[in-house]
């Protein structure tokens, strides 16, 4: 059985941790709610970062915690990573006021 | 479940038995300095602050040092003063002295004592003094239910939320429930997370305060007409894998643990209560910890992912690696490994146990790393303009 390398906080979470970089085309592995979960990766994820584990659309909220940690700003595919170039934050946007 | 403190009177217990140093404007710094170089085994810090205030900016000031100088971790304390400052080292010196009859505290004004070298032959005297009679003093038994802990991160990447600060959590859960403190500070990261800490409220008046002050918070981020992320999360954060405020707020959150929360403090006020209280503060690193310490902490614990050294002049702070890499490359400034929940060797619960008996440890003369740096980092919340 493989070692985990990523980490998955709540069901509900469309993106996992992972604990070590992450080369394209490997598998990540994490534990949620009793079961293994796998998914390809297509980038480079480095230690720390996100990868989706389902698809995601524009707009749609990333869930990690549990909880919305942002927004897409462009569709994401599963196995891709997650970081400040697709995903945005809603919270102390002062750019966004008029 | 107890500790070895010193005693300072009834209801008030300190770790540390330090003598203090300190200015209380700009200009009296190196004074400061050269008084501490002067005399081993005292403590000092400096800070660009003290005069060219308005009220109420030096007030929140005055608090700062007033809190430093009370602190029971400190046995004595030498205020240092230029002379014609706004933030007056003699009343900062009189209200120490009111609220702690029984400390020693000798002021020193360097255009009243005729200059540098003067002032610092007077404090350096002063100083003297209070070292051999503090060494006089001997720890004794004390409960740990009169512990007060600041809980803190700096450097944060994703394994500090993962990781080091569930482990604290559970700490803090520990010390509580041991009828202990515990402090949780850093405002800006909570903005995604307050419902998780102002759910737990003892009730509306406290879940409403805690909402007013990360709405405050946010709202003055906001009015800078800029996206928060870059200077909250910080560079190094976003390096580390935190893509937002709320992701980030989210891992920060769990400092706190899962007990209630009894009350909402603002910076550098004092601690009265027991339990967990939030001290609403920045999330800059030195300006929270000099909060924190202020309102009374006795130690902080104080987790990092990227790696910071931090520590209070006055307050033991304890570093906690998120991550096991960090904690091998930066073995001057780490204290405990919380990475060994990152790669399965332990669960958040056997770290936690590790943090809590740290704090025990600590809080009975073992020295921190950043102690033994000798980190003396102090930093003035300014809520006005420079004038």
């Amino acid at each position: 059985m493989s070692k985990m390398n990523a980490i998955i906080m709540k069901p509900q979470d469309n993106v996992a941790t992972v604990t070590e970089n992450i080369g394209v085309g490997v598998d990540v592995f994490a534990k949620v709610d009793g079961k293994i979960l796998t998914t390809r990766v297509t980038d480079t994820i480095l230690f720390g970062h996100k990868v989706a584990i389902l698809n995601i659309n524009v707009g749609e909220k990333i869930i990690k915690y549990g909880e919305v940690i942002g927004k897409a700003t462009t569709s994401i595919a599963a196995g891709q990573h997650v970081h400040v170039h697709n995903l945005e934050g809603c919270r102390g946007r002062g750019d966004l006021e008029s | 479940m107890d500790f070895l403190g010193y005693r300072r009177s009834e209801h008030c217990v300190g770790v540390r038995n330090h003598i203090l140093i300190m200015p209380t404007v700009v200009c009296a710094n190196q004074v400061a300095r050269a008084i501490s170089a002067n005399v081993k085994s005292t403590t000092w810090f400096e800070h660009q602050h003290g005069c060219s205030q308005l009220s109420p900016d030096a007030a929140q000031t005055a608090r700062a040092f007033i809190g430093h100088g009370t602190h029971p971790n400190v046995y004595g304390v030498v205020v240092v003063g230029l002379g014609c400052e706004v933030v007056r080292a003699q009343e900062v010196a009189a209200e120490i002295k009111a609220q702690c009859p029984n400390k020693p505290v000798h002021v020193v004004i360097i255009q009243d004592e005729g200059g540098s070298y003067k002032a610092i032959q007077a404090g350096s005297i002063a100083a003297h003094g209070m070292v051999l009679a503090a060494s006089m003093l001997k720890r004794e038994t004390i409960d740990i239910s009169e512990l007060i802990i600041g809980t803190a991160c700096g450097g944060s990447d994703a394994c500090s939320g993962l990781a080091a600060n569930p482990a604290v959590g559970d700490a803090s859960d520990l010390l509580i429930d041991a009828g202990g403190t515990s402090i949780l500070a850093e405002t800006p990261e909570l903005i995604g997370a307050e419902h998780i800490i102002a759910g737990r409220a003892v009730n509306e008046d406290v879940a409403r305060r805690c909402y007013a002050a990360i709405k405050a918070c946010e709202d003055s981020a906001k009015a800078m007409g800029v996206d928060m992320r870059g200077g909250n999360p910080t560079p190094g954060n976003i390096e580390g894998g935190l893509s937002s405020i709320e992701e980030k707020s989210l891992g920060c959150v769990y400092k706190g643990g899962t007990r209630p929360l009894q009350d909402v403090i603002g910076w550098a006020e004092k601690i009265t209560k027991k339990g967990l209280i939030y001290m609403d503060t920045p999330g800059n690193d030195i300006e929270q910890l000099t909060g924190m310490v202020a309102g009374g902490c006795h130690i902080c614990v104080f987790t990092t992912g990227r790696g910071t050294p931090t520590g209070s002049p006055i307050a033991p702070t304890i570093k906690i690696a998120s991550n096991t890499p960090m904690y091998e490359k930066m073995q001057d400034n780490m204290d405990i490994n919380s990475g060994t929940i990152i790669t399965g060797e332990e669960i958040i619960q056997q770290v936690g146990q590790r943090i809590f008996d740290e704090m025990l440890e600590v809080a009975s003369g073992k020295l921190t790393k950043a102690e033994v740096l000798g980190h003396n980092d102090f930093g003035i919340w300014r809520i006005g303009p420079t004038m």
